[in-house]
């Protein structure tokens, strides 16, 4: 959507510029206020992030793909001033070193593709976010919608400067509804990727979503006392962070004395690093979230399993996955010894004797997940028998002395 | 990065146009784009001047004529835009094409937005195969661009290739693990690894802040290198867009 020169008249593209300036000038006050002076490395490397996703190929079908613009996804992530100075800057650049967009038009560019997406964004983002429940679901389905609306939004404005200013008189309505009509499509691609990007984001590092940065509690740093993790039951560590899940808890109880308490290091290393399950120095603590039991959390767990083996494999992809692919293209799988338990009544993740591939496959997977819950329950019953036995014993010695 | 921070735009040789200070070549460029745009589109004559200035230009920076049509190329979706017009614009039909009408506003839109679209490309790739891209920041502050601004734009370029090559090594590991994205499906995957990639930028630009005001960074950048342009070069460089600008006077007296 570069406008080259010559596409719209000099003074409507004079005032455009003049619009562009001034809403980056407005930009550049805003982004001291939002980020001080880390400004100028922050939204540099911002810009660089959003010029090397553009470069990011989403294969849509058959060899058709998509990349992201980035105007929602900036304006979400860095906050709407930062969004404009990001988004304009890599249209000046790409005007001026690439010749993407004309260097008379960039005011064009930057008011259609920097302001109005940024902006309209943003807005719906912000009322969104408050009106639908907190969390990542809520965030999720508000950058959706900004998205979704940002990029049509964009081609009405540009609509809009064509109709002020445009060199040919193609009819207004014309132009409206193919542009609008195309950027409805472009805007979902957009909105998908947009959502699931800032949900992983929101996933791993909450407090980097600007425009969530008051409703999501930020991650802080928990210490667990090494004394807490010979609690056989883990009511200990529970207690001392109200409301976290009860499994993630008695990890921390686990990992403890090995990890010790943080050591403060280098400004961001250890800042609200949550690296998934293992790190689990700094979680998340929800404390909205009400306590779970261990039974029904279980319960789901299995119901959840069960479902997705069973009627998910039953659609599946009969195709082979990653590693099995890369190994049956490049010929490594024609030396593979077939496997001990070839024989055995599940194996390849088919029931022997059901006839119906897909039946079969599901049938296995229930079997499967059986199986695996089973076992893993037996591990996990007899690890914790034991680690009550060996806390029991300690306290008594420690009694008796 | 071994190679510096030039562009692959940038063609180093040692010509008048490569030494002009770089605010004069922006200047230069600007106002010769602005004029070509300022041209009445029925003054065909004129754009062929202009096409030989800039091809005047780029032999004085001596810039193949194939590495110029080469970047020509990005013009292309407009070009499809621009070949639509004839056959959507309403007005009085002046040739045929297969059948279908071509209307005589629209060959004159089509024209137009084609003429004046390439030579402001042309324009623009003759100023970044002639400058570096430091300099190129640098002409943009003489200018007076606000500081923050420039600053902003110079540390998008600097590490412009960092975050690329970080997201190249993330599909390198991607694709080692079986992983190809085929379509929709996959998009979750591919976002992640876009929100991995903002959370990297993110942090390194924190890390690149605090080394810098553990180094006396105060918000202003010191300003090392301010060596004014001489009058001649000015003189020199604004002769393209002075030459454009009597080719655009001659076009509308003459239309």
């Amino acid at each position: 959507m570069h406008v080259p020169d010559g596409f719209i008249n000099a003074p409507v593209s004079a005032a455009t510029a003049a619009v562009a300036a001034a809403a980056v000038a407005v930009s550049l006050r805003g982004a001291r206020r939002e980020l001080d002076d880390k400004a100028a490395p922050l939204a540099g490397l911002v810009a660089a992030f959003i010029f090397a996703v553009q470069m990011l190929n989403f294969p849509v079908a058959a060899g058709t793909s998509g990349h992201l613009l980035g105007g929602a996804l900036a304006a979400i992530l860095v906050g709407p001033y930062t969004g404009v100075l990001c988004i304009s800057v890599v249209l000046l650049m790409q005007g001026v070193l690439f010749a993407d967009g004309g260097l008379t038009a960039l005011g064009v560019n930057i008011t259609d593709m920097g302001i109005v997406t940024t902006v309209v964004a943003y807005g719906i983002f912000r009322v969104l976010v408050r009106l639908l429940p907190r969390g990542r679901t809520g965030l999720t389905a508000a950058s959706f919608a900004a998205a979704l609306v940002s990029v049509p939004a964009a081609a009405a404005a540009f609509t809009l400067i064509y109709a002020l200013g445009g060199t040919t008189d193609v009819p207004v309505g014309q132009v409206f509804t193919a542009m609008v009509g195309v950027h409805v499509l472009i805007g979902l691609g957009e909105a998908v990727i947009t959502a699931l990007t800032v949900s992983a984001v929101a996933a791993v590092r909450p407090d980097l979503v600007h425009g969530a940065r008051d409703l999501m509690r930020p991650l802080e740093l928990r210490r667990v006392r090494p004394a807490n993790a010979f609690r056989p039951d883990g009511a200990g560590t529970a207690s001392s962070v109200p409301g976290s899940p009860a499994a993630s808890s008695r990890r921390d109880g686990d990992q403890a004395p090995r990890r010790g308490p943080a050591v403060p290091g280098s400004l961001s290393e250890d800042r609200h690093r949550r690296t998934g399950p293992d790190g689990a120095d700094a979680v998340a603590a929800e404390k909205t979230a009400p306590r779970r039991s261990v039974a029904r959390l279980w319960m789901a767990g299995v119901a959840a399993a069960l479902v997705c083996a069973g009627g998910l494999s039953y659609y599946a992809s009969t195709s082979p996955d990653g590693l099995e692919k890369v190994a049956h293209d490049k010929g490594i799988d024609s030396k593979e010894e077939a496997h001990a338990a070839k024989d055995s009544p599940l194996a390849d993740y088919q029931v022997k004797d059901v006839a119906d591939e897909r039946l079969s496959g599901g049938l296995a997977g229930v079997i499967g997940v059986g199986a695996t819950l089973a076992a893993g329950t037996g591990v996990f019953f007899t690890l914790r028998w034991k680690r009550t036995r060996t806390a029991a014993r300690a306290a008594s010695e420690s009694a008796a002395l | 990065m071994s190679a510096g921070h030039t562009h692959k735009l940038y063609r180093p040789a040692r010509t008048p146009v490569h030494s002009l200070p770089p605010h004069c070549k922006i200047a230069a460029v600007l106002a010769f784009v602005v004029t070509v745009v300022a041209t009445p589109r029925e003054a065909v004559w004129a754009f062929a001047l202009y096409a030989v200035l800039i091809a005047a230009a780029a032999a004085a920076a001596r810039i193949p004529a194939a590495f110029l049509l080469r970047r020509l190329l990005i013009e292309i979706p407009f070009v499809a835009f621009a070949l639509l017009m004839p056959f959507v614009v309403p007005g009085e039909p002046v040739a045929h094409l297969l059948g279908l009408p071509l209307s005589g506003p629209g060959l004159w839109g089509a024209w137009n937005v084609l003429a004046k679209g390439t030579l402001g490309v042309a324009a623009s790739v003759v100023l970044a195969s002639t400058t570096e891209l430091r300099s190129l920041l640098l002409g943009l502050e003489r200018l007076r661009m606000p500081p923050l601004l420039v600053q902003i734009a110079s540390f998008m370029i600097r590490y412009g290739d960092v975050v690329t090559d970080e997201m190249r090594r993330m599909r390198i590991a991607r694709e080692s693990r079986g992983f190809t994205a085929r379509g929709v499906r996959h998009w979750g995957v591919l976002a992640r690894s876009a929100g991995a990639l903002f959370i990297r930028s993110y942090e390194r630009g924190e890390r690149v802040h605090l080394a810098m005001v553990s180094r006396g960074y105060t918000g202003t950048m010191p300003v090392t290198d301010d060596a004014p342009a001489t009058r001649t070069q000015w003189t020199y460089a604004a002769t393209l867009p002075l030459a454009a600008l009597a080719v655009c006077l001659t076009g509308w007296t003459l239309t």
